[in-house]
């Protein structure tokens, strides 16, 4: 009866609180079971960093950890450099200016200056160079 | 054409691999199989005590190694079950005494004489355990519904899978009272942790304690409701499919008066 | 790495502190239950505890004091230089004063070097008031390396005829140069009454050695280790009473024979434990 009203007054069952903590232990046990499956894991996981940017493969560490709600894995990759000098994000236009009153000049026509959409601040940027085939360092081939 | 050999383990010491051992042993030779129980407990031997052969053993299970005894000299036949023997553990001797290879040319031998060996395992996962192993081509992993016994039966299904033993599981001294109350795990539970099929339940029972305090097993006493469990535990070994019990809530009073003490 | 320097090899170790191995022959009696609450109630009191778990392989101790998620490093790693003392000490969540030294969960007890788990508890021995070591079931190496360095024993035993064989061949083993008493665990009184089980006389009779505590089966350890809770830390809990009167005993400020639980009444049984 007691173990009802305490349960339905949201304190979790002894089993339920057992069950989360052997899930855990036990995935953090497996993981330290299987060092070749954490090695083909480190390899896969520098290999696609590498896509991105150079990595100090010799220097990589993959870990799992665990915490109170969760295994984690800590994954130390020290960078050497980016793969091609990155683009910066194009400069957002300038806001569009209330239209002036056209002065009485004779041309006629007023000059209106294309505004962006309300709401937009950034223009499409300009498309990035193609990448340089291979090289490191900033500067592209 | 060579028995079954089936090893009886756990990681967790005290669990119930011997009682479990003894108990389904005795029920497959009930049910009119011939077999044979080895204590690989070297060192700390409690098989013939669970069994009441204690002040029978002549020779042991080292000793047979040693060539000292031919295996029929060592094996005690037990006096309530016809077919079933027993090949008790050296007592004063350690796990070292004999290699694994040894090990399993002697449950090898003694599946000559048999249609089961069943070796009851020592607690842990060092050389005791790869010996009991050694020789045996199924195991049964014996798990209680607590934290403790769950991780270490986790590690022994990991090393029973390494050497590709196929394995079954029996989960031992359930109490369905706690397992309603939320104190305790379910079966349920304890399968989907360990991924493993079950092949028993046993509840907890104070009768085992009484019984191995006489070196009776429980499955000989004719009023016993863990009888009946471990001739399904047997049924099932023999390839049946049988239905588990479901333990239903005890009434009010049978709390009380029953198994509160 | 030890952070002291080593003592020389035939130094006696430094007594400051207590070191006390938990052993028992038999599995699953409650060694780590013990060592846990043994060292929650000690360190409850204030002294400085550290908790080593010497079950390489299977080990426990982590979770049944609920700190399995904390446990960054382990003996061997300390013993073989990878990790210092303090990278591996764990401080217990409730209890400010209690560490735990956790052992390798995939190693073995054979890689564990005996000198150096010598040493290490000698200094252990220096910063902690007491020291307890965690044996694992079993009378090989891993016993062998859990009672070194330690000059008292606890040995656990239930009231049954394996654990009490087990226990005997233990003491055994233990020797004369060390101190050693028995806590008798998981008596269950009604069953003493019908005998059908064995009494603390029975036990005792057979073990004969000086008695710290007994402690009746109660359901509330499987709920503190599903919880990760000692039980000795829970003040209404009888399981937890007995334990930290076993802590008073094991400190010398309580003197006297143990109490042996007795059967509940009608109306416990009905009502549930009074407190």
């Amino acid at each position: 009866m007691f173990e009802f009203i305490q349960r339905f007054f949201g304190k979790p069952a002894s089993s339920e609180t057992a069950k989360e903590r052997l899930r855990l232990v036990l995935l953090s046990d497996h993981l330290s079971l299987a060092p070749d499956v954490v090695e083909s894991l480190k390899h896969d996981l520098i290999e696609v960093i590498s896509r991105y940017v150079d990595v100090d493969a010799a220097n990589c560490d993959v870990s799992f950890e665990q915490q109170e709600a969760a295994v984690a894995m800590l994954a130390n990759i020290p960078i050497l450099g980016m793969r091609t000098r990155p683009t910066p994000p194009a400069l957002p236009p300038d806001p569009p200016t209330p239209p002036a009153a056209p002065p009485n000049s004779g041309r006629g026509k007023r000059r209106r200056r294309r505004a962006s959409p309300a709401g937009a601040n950034i223009a499409a940027p300009a498309p990035p160079p193609a990448p340089a085939p291979g090289a490191p360092g900033f500067s592209p081939v | 054409m060579s028995a079954r050999r089936i090893v009886l383990t756990s990681g967790k010491g005290g669990v119930g691999k011997t009682t479990t051992t003894a108990n389904v042993g005795a029920a497959l030779a009930k049910r009119g199989h011939r077999v044979v129980l080895v204590d690989a407990d070297i060192g700390l031997r409690n098989l013939d005590l669970v069994l009441g052969v204690e002040k029978r053993i002549v020779f042991d299970l080292v000793e047979v190694v040693e060539g000292r005894c031919q295996i029929r000299q060592a094996l005690i036949k037990d006096k309530r079950l016809d077919n079933l023997a027993i090949l008790p553990a050296a007592q004063t001797r350690d796990k070292t005494a004999v290699t694994e290879l040894q090990f399993a040319q002697l449950v090898e031998q003694l599946g000559e004489l048999c249609d089961y060996v069943l070796i009851d395992c020592p607690a842990g996962i060092e050389h005791g355990f790869r010996n009991a192993i050694a020789g045996a081509n199924e195991a049964i992993v014996v798990t209680t519904p607590e934290v403790s016994a769950i991780r270490d039966a986790d590690r022994v299904i990991g090393k029973l899978h390494e050497r590709g033993l196929p394995l079954r599981l029996i989960v031992n001294r359930l109490r369905p009272e706690m397992v309603r109350s939320g104190d305790m795990l379910s079966v349920d539970d304890v399968t989907d942790i360990l991924s493993a099929e079950l092949l028993g339940i046993v509840p907890d029972d104070e009768e085992v304690i009484d019984t191995t305090n006489r070196g009776e097993p429980v499955v000989l006493q004719p009023e016993s409701r863990l009888a009946a469990i471990y001739d399904k535990i047997a049924r099932r070994l023999e390839g049946e499919v049988v239905p588990f019990t479901t333990f239903g809530a005890p009434g009010f009073f049978a709390r009380i008066f029953g198994k509160a003490s | 790495m030890i952070e002291q320097e080593a003592p020389a090899a035939s130094a006696v170790p430094r007594k400051r502190g207590r070191a006390i191995v938990v052993t028992s022959g038999k599995g699953g009696v409650g060694k780590t239950t013990t060592t846990a609450n043994l060292g929650a109630a000690l360190g409850a009191s204030g002294a400085s505890v550290v908790l080593v778990d010497a079950d390489v392989g299977l080990r426990n101790l982590d979770i049944v004091l609920g700190l399995e998620a904390r446990v960054r490093h382990h003996v061997l790693d300390v013993l073989e230089g990878s990790a210092t003392l303090d990278d591996a000490l764990v401080t217990d969540k409730r209890v400010p004063t209690l560490r735990l030294l956790a052992a390798a969960q995939t190693r073995e007890k054979d890689e564990v070097d005996t000198a150096a788990f010598r040493d290490l508890i000698a200094s252990l021995r220096d910063r902690f008031d007491y020291v307890l070591i965690d044996c694992p079931a079993g009378i090989e190496k891993g016993f062998a390396n859990a009672i070194v360095g330690a000059d008292e024993a606890i040995v656990v035993c239930t009231p049954e005829v394996s654990a009490v064989r087990d226990a005997d061949r233990v003491v055994g083993l233990l020797g004369d140069g060390r101190s050693v008493k028995l806590i008798v665990n998981r008596l269950r009184p009604a069953l003493v009454r019908k005998g059908k089980m064995l009494s603390v006389d029975d036990v005792n009779a057979i073990l004969r050695l000086p008695l710290l505590g007994v402690i009746a089966d109660a359901p509330d350890v499987i709920v503190s280790t599903n919880k990760g809770e000692p039980v000795a830390l829970d003040a209404a809990s009888p399981v937890g009473e007995a334990y930290r009167l076993i802590a008073q005993r094991v400190a010398g400020t309580l003197t006297g024979e143990p109490e042996i639980p007795r059967e509940k009444t009608f109306f416990e049984k009905l009502f549930g434990s009074l407190r």
